[in-house]
């Protein structure tokens, strides 16, 4: 008899653990399945230029699980953040980390379109469930749509498509659109043209330069040689200040107006410039509702700021998931009822009443408002319950 | 229809219309101004960015960011301290360019005029960085806007629906009065006899028995100066808003190639030909869009400063303004 020592390879020692450990993991997870927490992802920008955006958003969809008592369809809540700095080309590695490594149920993002697009792929491929709380690329919701992914922010073309029709209300025949060459400016001059040629007017010159540039002197001097009776315009952030002083300071006679980012939480740096400036979009100051009264004090309470538009669209997001979750008490599994619960919400936001169209897109009004002494006063409805066409999506 | 068509008319033809002739003409000295106005600014950026190369022999990345802190400083100045006028925030950048160039002369750059090319722009990357971060962490990431100054917040109409900012003209005037200042400088003092001569021959900096060091903290600090007032005078302009600078270092770096490297007149005179050019390629390109042809036209306007940059480094290699080597 060889006098074996009773050695332990190490190889052994990590099979036996990791035996151990699946025996274990493996009937708990499965005790346990309805009791999980419901893992909810947030990709949203918490840092650069969109960091306060992220941030309101994230407020705002915590605000309305807290009013939820903590709990969707059921389920606590456990919120994964991952700030996707608003880089397109880390978008599908960050969605993919959400979507794989961390194992969420709900990805809730996010501000720019260009990753937008990056966890769009991802999320068609994985058929997790995705609501878009602010990016308004237009392809989400139409060519590229898909049965797992819902948007309660806007398209583009919406709030442009209210302001062509206010403009074309009003009489305007021709008008001027300027914007940045890139696929948000194109969309909103889609949606202004449309919008404006409902009424019999036209759009006769388009006037573009490179994002982000602001050399916006070479395409104002053109402008009053146009001869048109309106300038409709999509800026954004500080692209949005500088055009509207500049506007101002070439003393050009032609009103200008344009997609509600124009003016959207810059008023207070373009001051005297931006005075009368008229804008449509799908909220407002001064929207009179019980819903927004109750809303904006809270949301001020939580965090000591006033909400904003993506404040709202973020808690419309946790809204519309609230009703789908509880139509499936929580289980996720269920899919055809909870996308069809959600695809036929109607909801009370913010910004009035909300349902979806039948490419999972809000349908929302749009309100026309005027810069007053530093506030996007509503003045009128500029279009009543605004679908996205949805051109190109069979869901 | 009558005036819809001619309104259709791309070139000046002043047997049809006198009216539209003139509005043409009035409206492409518009943007001879606006080209005049970028290009002088390009001026100030890249003046810097050619002495420091010349003179030190580095590439410096990181004068983007100089750029970006000028504009950052003049936020600050104008907007929190001492009663807040631009008028003061330009001193400010100035003095706070000369002691931050000359710090970082000192402190960094002393040790690597000697070391390899890639060492450098490790050197002048890292600090985009610092700087983008220190922004970041002080400031913040908003976009800010700078008012200008309430004297001059008037336009004055130059053509019959278009008025030029007050401001812009000022911008002109001063930036012509630096350049000549800096030709001076350059051209008829001795500080700057030695500053010429270590551009085209360091090795006579040792003979003549001068301090090189002293030359390299005066121009890098020059350098700094010219572009954190450049980033003063333009925030009112641009506004400021984080990696402002990067785009313009770009730009900036043709205007140095094309100039030829090390040159003031030369830098001068290129941003005055890229300032135009942009300018009127972003103002009149678009207009040739519609056809196959125009299209092509309209996108080769867009880059058409890279394609000169092309030319000119084909034709003569050293710039337009350099020596042959």
């Amino acid at each position: 008899m060889i006098d074996a020592k009773p050695t332990v390879s190490r190889r052994r020692v990590l099979a036996g653990a990791a035996v151990t450990v699946s025996a274990t993991a493996l009937p708990t997870r499965f005790a346990i399945a309805q009791a999980k927490p419901l893992k909810v992802g947030l990709m949203l920008p918490y840092s650069g230029t969109f960091a306060k955006l992220g941030e309101n958003i994230t407020f705002a969809v915590e605000q309305l699980v807290a009013e939820k008592g903590g709990k969707l369809g059921g389920r606590d809540v456990q919120f994964i953040k991952l700030d996707d700095e608003s880089k397109p080309e880390k978008g599908p590695e960050n969605a993919e980390r959400l979507v794989k490594r961390d194992a969420v149920d709900v990805l809730i993002g996010t501000v720019h379109s260009g990753v937008q697009m990056g966890i769009h792929k991802v999320v068609r491929e994985s058929g997790t469930l995705c609501i878009v709380p602010n990016a308004g690329a237009g392809a989400v919701t139409r060519e590229q749509c898909a049965k797992n992914v819902f948007r309660t922010s806007f398209t583009n073309w919406q709030p442009a498509h209210g302001m062509g029709l206010a403009l074309g209300k009003k009489g305007v025949k021709q008008a001027a659109w300027i914007t940045w060459d890139y696929a948000a400016g194109t969309e909103s001059g889609q949606g202004f043209k449309d919008g404006l040629e409902k009424h019999g007017g036209e759009v006769v010159k388009v006037l573009t330069l490179k994002f982000p540039e602001t050399n916006f002197q070479p395409l104002l001097a053109h402008v009053s040689d146009l001869g048109v009776d309106a300038v409709g315009a999509f800026f954004a952030g500080g692209g949005a200040v500088q055009f509207v002083k500049e506007y101002k300071a070439a003393g050009i006679k032609v009103p200008l107006c344009g997609s509600g980012f124009l003016t959207e939480g810059v008023l207070g740096a373009q001051g005297d410039a931006a005075e009368g400036i008229e804008t449509a979009l799908h909220y407002g100051d001064g929207l009179d509702n019980p819903k927004n009264t109750a809303f904006r004090k809270a949301f001020f309470d939580k965090t000591q700021r006033d909400a904003d538009v993506y404040a709202v669209q973020g808690y419309d997001a946790a809204q519309l998931l609230a009703i789908g979750l509880d139509a499936v008490k929580g289980n996720l599994e269920d899919e055809a009822n909870l996308y069809k619960a959600m695809r036929s919400a109607k909801f009370d936001s913010p910004r009035g009443a909300v349902s979806l169209s039948p490419s999972q897109e809000v349908v929302h009004n749009i309100y026309l408002r005027r810069a007053e002494k530093g506030l996007n006063k509503i003045i009128g409805i500029a279009a009543e319950n605004l679908a996205d066409p949805g051109t190109g999506c069979k869901l | 229809m009558g005036s819809r068509s001619s309104r259709r008319i791309r070139f000046c033809d002043c047997r049809l219309s006198t009216d539209h002739c003139r509005s043409l003409m009035s409206s492409l000295f518009a943007q001879l101004l606006n080209g005049l106005q970028y290009g002088l600014l390009l001026f100030l950026i890249s003046s810097g960015l050619t002495l420091v190369f010349g003179v030190l022999g580095i590439i410096n990345l990181a004068h983007g960011s100089l750029f970006m802190i000028g504009a950052y400083t003049a936020f600050v100045v104008s907007t929190k301290m001492w009663g807040g006028s631009l008028w003061v925030a330009l001193p400010v950048a100035v003095l706070g360019g000369l002691v931050l160039g000359a710090a970082l002369e000192r402190g960094l750059f002393r040790y690597f005029t000697k070391r390899e090319h890639l060492d450098q722009v490790l050197l002048t990357f890292a600090l985009i960085l610092i700087f983008e971060e220190g922004r970041s962490i002080l400031i913040g990431n908003d976009f800010h806007s700078v008012s200008v100054p309430a004297r001059l917040d008037f336009s004055i109409p130059i053509t019959r629906g278009f008025s030029y900012s007050a401001y812009r003209f000022a911008v002109i005037g001063i930036c012509l009065v630096l350049a000549a200042a800096l030709f001076l400088w350059i051209e008829r003092t001795r500080t700057g006899a030695v500053i010429r001569a270590a551009a085209e021959k360091p090795e006579m900096v040792d003979i003549l028995g001068l301090d090189a060091r002293r030359i390299h903290m005066t121009v890098f600090a020059v350098g700094t100066a010219l572009a954190m007032l450049a980033g003063a005078l333009a925030a009112p302009l641009t506004s400021v808003y984080p990696n402002m600078g990067d785009g313009l270092l770009i730009i900036s770096f043709v205007v140095v190639v094309i100039g030829g490297l090390g040159s003031v007149s030369g830098a001068f005179w290129a941003a005055l030909l890229i300032g135009l050019i942009d300018t009127l390629g972003k103002a009149y390109g678009p207009a040739f869009q519609g056809s196959m042809l125009g299209n092509i036209a309209s996108a080769f306007a867009s880059m058409s400063i890279y394609a000169l940059m092309v030319v000119v480094l084909l034709w003569r290699p050293t710039g337009l303004f350099g020596r042959p080597a």
